[in-house]
């Protein structure tokens, strides 16, 4: 009889849902039904029993076929490949388990890897603007029980993070927040009218690529100083207006995303937010939060920065130090520079969010992709090592985009024979380590 | 002065890192010594002289050595990084962090430099005869203090971020530079002789930044003060002054409130 489990961690975005219910078969082998999720971390879940699956790895041959060989081949491809290899680039990890990452740090530091996470493309600017003036931050639980002005900044929730609103900051009635969506202001600013900026009481159209002059309006505006009569095509008595209501709130958050972290000036944007919410701080209490996008890339960073002090980008080519320089360290500066002589992916897809000619510059490169997945990096890999999927094939640790850490859990069994991203790792650093004794690099 | 001339023989593979090119870490040595020297690409470790063909001996000490560098260096990092002493001539363009943490001496590059260069400069002479990338005079990522002494004078053009958290010295870019100028700037002089981009003097405490063309898009928190005559550089002008950044915190001395100063030449 199909058995339901509860309480899952949804392993898709960064808001870690953690009240997911699947319907499983007898057998343990499928998910028959998955319940609270939203489209896409349903889809998830329901990957598991895609048809076509691949559950042995697969090796590129000389007419460009892919050949099934046995793990232990693929194992020991991978281990020459890094110890013979001046300089690997080591980037993925956001879909991965904390356990796993730290295994492969610990490759990374024998090999003389660079370990770089999809914070790189991503929220990387905003880990550059806390790294220069830190960042005042609160959980989403604080959110939820305190926040009554909210304010989405350059981020779509309604379809990037879509259980969001609902969970933690629009919707949930919470222990001083009685009264819900009422008891709330909602800003979106946006260059966009988007389907979060349907639910604001107020939504600021800024031109694109002006968001670091508005935020500097804001916190010119909040010392009472004069401004411009527009700015970045919002008017100066909608920006005093808007900040005497967040000076007057109990209790202010600004959610962020990629229309910060990813138009003109990147970290400098991220930066003055920062300071905005210092400022605010002087008038009421205020946090400011980065929507994280993959699941797990708050705890890449999270294990990176415990072991090494970076939290993404983190050169040990040089095993006696760690190194970090965005623009320098980060994966698609290697790539387009050709700093790197081979490429390990896991658990993300570089082939289909990078820039064409860093790909092109990894497609000449010896590349091995671990990922349960056939995606567009497994297609110009020489090896693709397919895992269990971490969140529901196997368990592990995961941070939540409020840097919280939760465990996931084990949903399913993985098909027969197949190994964890953690198993895999190991058998990767043990042949690494039996090479390196044989005298290789 | 003894001067030791490098000549590239072999272009690196991937990007060599010269953190040993420098006067203070080649004065005492001779030619051979000097050759034997560490250089690094990832985890392969070789020695300057398999990459670079050396001349000469260094003098006793940093002051008495001058470099002379030949060939191409543009997949050369480090070059004059930390000098203290002596001079340095790179006849050729060169990767990044050429001439970060210098404290003094002379370092000319004949070409253009990569991103990074000039970071956390605290005294000396840099001067870059091409154009220079990104960060030029900034701080190291994570730092608050940014070209602190010396003079760095580049005669092209220059990227973003220049002399980000700047806190003294002086920067010369004599052409363009793109977005993000002199942003936490708390002291120190920017002089852009061409066009500025955007976001000029961005979050700026204190200090001074001259711009001799336009500035596409001005901050809002600058505010027009008056109009001054000054000699910048040896140009003697008419400059618009403003005050800001008014969206910063500012410091007070003897009651009053020390404000950052961008002039635009009029």
């Amino acid at each position: 009889m199909p058995k339901v489990v509860t309480d899952i961690i949804c392993p898709f975005c960064g808001t870690l849902c953690d009240d997911i219910e699947c319907t499983v078969s007898d057998d343990n082998k499928t998910i028959l039904s998955v319940k609270n999720a939203c489209a896409i971390g349903a889809e998830k879940f329901n990957h598991q029993k895609l048809p076509g699956r691949v559950t042995r790895p697969r090796m590129r041959q000389a007419d460009g076929s892919f050949k099934e060989v046995s793990y232990d081949e693929a194992i020991d491809w991978t281990a020459k490949m890094l110890v013979a290899s001046k300089k690997t680039l080591m980037y993925g990890w956001a879909s991965t388990s904390c356990q796993a990452m730290s295994i492969g740090h610990e490759i990374a530091e024998k090999v003389g890897g660079i370990v770089d996470n999809c914070a790189t493309v991503c929220h990387g600017s905003s880990l550059i603007a806390i790294e220069d003036v830190g960042v005042p931050s609160c959980t989403l639980g604080e959110v939820k029980n305190r926040a009554d002005r909210v304010i989405f900044w350059g981020c779509n929730p309604a379809h990037a993070h879509p259980r969001h609103m609902s969970r933690y900051s629009i919707f949930p009635r919470g222990f001083f927040t009685v009264k819900g969506h009422k008891g709330r202001k909602i800003y979106v600013v946006d260059c966009r009218y988007t389907d979060t900026a349907k639910c604001a009481d107020t939504f600021i159209q800024v031109q694109q690529g002006y968001d670091y002059e508005l935020l500097n309006a804001f916190r010119t505006a909040a010392r009472g100083e004069s401004l411009p009569d527009t700015v970045g095509g919002v008017p100066k008595e909608k920006i005093y207006e808007v900040v005497a209501e967040l000076k007057e709130g109990r209790f202010g958050i600004i959610f962020f995303g990629m229309g910060l972290t990813h138009t003109m000036g990147r970290n400098h944007n991220i930066d003055i937010a920062i300071n905005l919410t210092r400022d605010m701080n002087d008038f009421t209490k205020f946090s400011i939060m980065a929507m994280r996008g993959h699941w797990n890339v708050t705890g890449s960073g999270q294990v990176l920065g415990w072991q090494y002090g970076f939290p993404y980008a983190v050169d040990l080519s040089r095993r006696d130090q760690a190194r970090h320089q965005t623009g320098e360290t980060t994966s698609v500066d290697l790539l387009v520079r050709n700093e790197v002589e081979a490429c390990f992916y896991i658990a993300t897809d570089p082939g289909a969010h990078f820039p064409v000619d860093a790909m092109i510059s990894s497609s000449k490169k010896p590349t091995v992709t671990v990922d349960p997945h056939i995606n567009c990096t497994t297609e110009i890999s020489d090896i693709h090592i397919p895992v269990a999927m971490v969140g529901v094939e196997t368990g592990g640790c995961a941070y939540r985009m409020d840097n919280v850490p939760i465990e996931t859990r084990k949903v399913v069994d993985a098909p027969e024979g197949m190994l964890t991203d953690e198993e895999l790792l190991t058998r990767i650093n043990k042949r690494v380590d039996e090479l390196m004794a044989a005298g290789g690099a | 002065m003894n001067t030791v001339t490098m000549n590239v023989n072999k272009i690196p593979e991937l990007y060599f890192e010269c953190e040993n090119v420098n006067p203070d870490t080649f004065a005492g040595k001779k030619a051979a010594e000097i050759a034997a020297l560490k250089g690094y690409q990832g985890k392969k470790i070789s020695t300057l002289g398999e990459y670079f063909t050396i001349t000469g001996d260094a003098g006793a000490t940093a002051a008495d050595t001058k470099i002379v560098i030949n060939g191409d260096c543009t997949k050369m990092k480090y070059i004059g990084a930390k000098m203290s002493a002596g001079e340095v001539v790179v006849n050729s363009s060169t990767d990044m962090y050429t001439g970060s943490w210098m404290t003094g001496g002379k370092l000319l590059i004949k070409g253009n430099v990569h991103s990074f260069c000039g970071l956390a400069m605290k005294g000396g002479e840099f001067t870059v005869e091409g154009n220079a990338g990104n960060y030029l005079g900034a701080a190291y990522r994570g730092d608050w203090r940014g070209m602190s002494g010396g003079v760095l004078r580049v005669k092209g053009n220059a990227g973003s971020d220049v002399a980000t958290f700047m806190i003294g010295g002086e920067l010369i870019v004599e052409g363009d530079v793109d977005i993000h100028i002199g942003t936490h700037m708390e002291g120190g002089k920017i002089i852009v002789k061409g066009n500025a981009n955007r976001r000029v003097g961005g979050q700026m405490v204190k200090g001074e930044i001259y711009v001799f063309g336009n500035i596409n898009v001005m901050m809002p928190g600058y505010k027009y003060k008056d109009e001054v005559d000054l000699e910048v550089d040896g140009t003697k002008a008419k400059f618009i002054e403003y005050i800001g950044d008014l969206g910063e915190r500012h410091p007070k001395k003897k009651g009053e409130m020390v404000y950052g100063k961008l002039y635009m030449k009029k």
